[in-house]
């Protein structure tokens, strides 16, 4: 799959949602494209899924160009779009029948893929319910279910695990990868950083539609300046605001970044970026808090992850 | 493709098998009442003449194919592309886009014809007897065929161009036009001293599904001729279908 100096401008929009995209993805991997809301990736998969008409530039799946063959390109790729867009007309089993015989798939052989699919995605029991009432877990399983139905050669996943709570985000991780040990090449999208690590062989970095960087997730996170980082739980008394304390920390030497990552009432989630070994800044660390009057109640010492990538490619937290 | 589109079309109708008595309920209960009331009660009442109903019946079947075939289409594609994104599925099936929209053309049409062929037996039962001409069987199916389609390539038009917020005032200020100035009620040639309605009622294409009706059914009653109506829903055809395929590739692609 190969993307050449793509563009995409929506009519009556100001800038370019995807701005000249160059990337190509090799068969049986995982490739994730990570990058905030709006970066133009969701532009992108709907490009590549023959949905969405480029502006400029080319898009080729298995050497066939998604403009000029989209028909073709269409029988070659499944789609597991971010929102539910199951037929809620038909029963579990039926959404994946019509959606093989949609694709010509004879019917022996879409019934027999129906059932593995079922059992696999752990849907045989609800097989005949509608997915009315489904939960957000089960239609992302029905949805890839019913995706592999004619046995695509490349599966385009946009946001596979949001709204998923862990354990379903397990499940389809799982899913994902015993998909690439069968040769399928997957595409997903995600603002998950976490997701991105822990499934992609490659991840390209995107943001305001322009691929910032892209290799394998412990390239990009080698490629730091930054080597470490330290998670501090901080409770705030009294008048005591953060942003004093973030000013405090920022200042230490040693700390190349510091931000606030989370917080519920008084208590704050505090992340430093640092140059050094995170061992060392332990005792600095707590002394300054200590200085402010605040308590300190948690500290954990963390690698740096994509999200610092993102950081500094962009200036901005992913979140 | 035959087969994809094959599917794409079995889909909808066990769709609608699994609904029937929904279906028939949607698309018959206001011609019968309809009929009962302006063809049977006025008339027994003595408010209406007794060729009234000969005048109506013609109407109501060129209304019901009409009506039918745009509901058919507009609520679920108005449902499909702007709320559930159901057709998606289809979308992306190895199809080109015109055969999608093709395959919803056909089948809204297929429940039209189907809803207009029950007026039949219906009207025989609230009427007694209505007006039957074996000479204009051919004229009939024609007018109905074009009628239904015409009203499906209506409801793509307004189903794809109309935004998901909006189908309530658009039905509104559509559909109640459309149910007046379709002469499903009056002969339109009768209308020559009333000239502006003429007018209005010659726009609307339900008009020449009733008056070619009529000229199959009841060739005494004053109507426009049958090759005017087939000209008029044919060209009324080929604009909607435009216009409604237009539609359709502005949803469907971005």
């Amino acid at each position: 799959m190969e993307v050449r100096d793509l563009v995409k401008r929506y009519p009556k929009a100001r800038t370019d949602a995807v701005d000249r995209l160059t990337f190509a993805v090799a068969g049986g991997e995982i490739f994730g494209l990570l990058g905030p809301n709006g970066a133009g990736k969701s532009t992108t998969i709907g490009v590549l899924t023959t949905r969405v008409r480029p502006t400029a530039g080319q898009a080729l799946i298995a050497n066939v160009d998604v403009t000029v063959a989209p028909r073709t390109v269409r029988s070659l790729l499944g789609v597991v779009p971010q929102r539910n867009n199951l037929d809620r007309s038909l029963s579990v089993r039926q959404n994946l029948l019509f959606h093989a015989a949609y694709h010509g798939v004879p019917k022996a052989v879409r019934t027999r893929r129906a059932e593995a699919l079922l059992e696999q995605f752990s849907l045989t029991d609800r097989a005949n319910e509608k997915p009315d009432l489904f939960s957000g877990g089960q239609n992302q399983r029905m949805m890839i279910a019913r995706a592999l139905m004619h046995d695509p050669r490349v599966l385009f996943l946009d946001e596979p695990s949001t709204g998923l709570d862990p354990a379903a985000r397990l499940f389809v991780w799982d899913r994902i990868r015993e998909l690439r040990e069968a040769g399928v090449t997957i595409v997903l999208t995600t603002h998950d950083m976490d997701e991105a690590a822990a499934l992609a062989d490659r991840v390209g970095i995107v943001d305001s539609g322009r691929l910032l960087a892209l290799d394998t997730p412990a390239a990009l996170v080698r490629g730091l300046a930054t080597g470490s980082s330290l998670q501090v739980t901080v409770e705030l008394a009294g008048e005591l605001g953060v942003a004093g304390l973030l000013d405090r920390l920022g200042t230490l030497a040693g700390v190349q970044r510091c931000e606030q990552v989370g917080a519920e009432a008084a208590v704050y989630t505090i992340r430093l970026c640092l140059t050094g070994e995170a061992a060392a800044m332990i005792t600095p660390v707590a002394t300054a808090v200590a200085e402010v009057g605040a308590r300190l109640t948690g500290m954990e010492i963390g690698e740096a992850s994509l999200e610092d990538v993102f950081i500094e490619l962009t200036g901005r937290s992913l979140r | 493709m035959l087969r994809s589109f094959g599917s794409v079309l079995r889909r909808d109708i066990v769709v609608t098998g699994k609904d029937l008595v929904a279906f028939l309920a949607q698309v018959l209960l206001q011609p019968v009442f309809f009929l009962f009331v302006f063809g049977k009660l006025l008339t027994s009442l003595g408010y209406t003449s007794s060729g009234y109903s000969n005048l109506l019946f013609p109407g109501l079947v060129a209304l019901t194919a009409t009506v039918t075939a745009i509901q058919a289409m507009a609520f679920p594609l108005v449902v499909e592309f702007g709320w559930t994104k159901e057709i998606e599925d289809r979308l992306l099936a190895p199809l080109p886009l015109w055969a999608v929209a093709a395959e919803k053309v056909l089948f809204a049409s297929l429940r039209a014809l189907a809803a207009s062929a029950v007026m039949f037996p219906i009207g025989i039962g609230v009427l007694g007897s209505i007006p039957y001409r074996a000479a204009g069987l051919g004229l009939l199916v024609g007018v109905a065929l074009l009628g239904s389609l015409v009203g499906a390539c209506i409801g793509l038009t307004i189903g794809t161009f109309v935004p998901v917020t909006k189908i309530n005032i658009a039905f509104a200020l559509i559909f109640t036009p459309l149910l007046f100035t379709g002469a499903t009620q009056y002969p339109w040639p009768s209308l020559a001293h009333l000239r502006w309605f003429q007018v209005v009622s010659a726009a609307n294409p339900i008009t020449y599904v009733s008056e070619g009706m009529r000229a199959a059914l009841v060739p005494n009653i004053p109507h426009i001729p049958g090759w005017i109506c087939l000209l008029a829903l044919a060209g009324s055809l080929a604009l909607f279908g435009t216009l409604g395929m237009i539609g359709f590739r502005r949803r469907a692609i971005d």
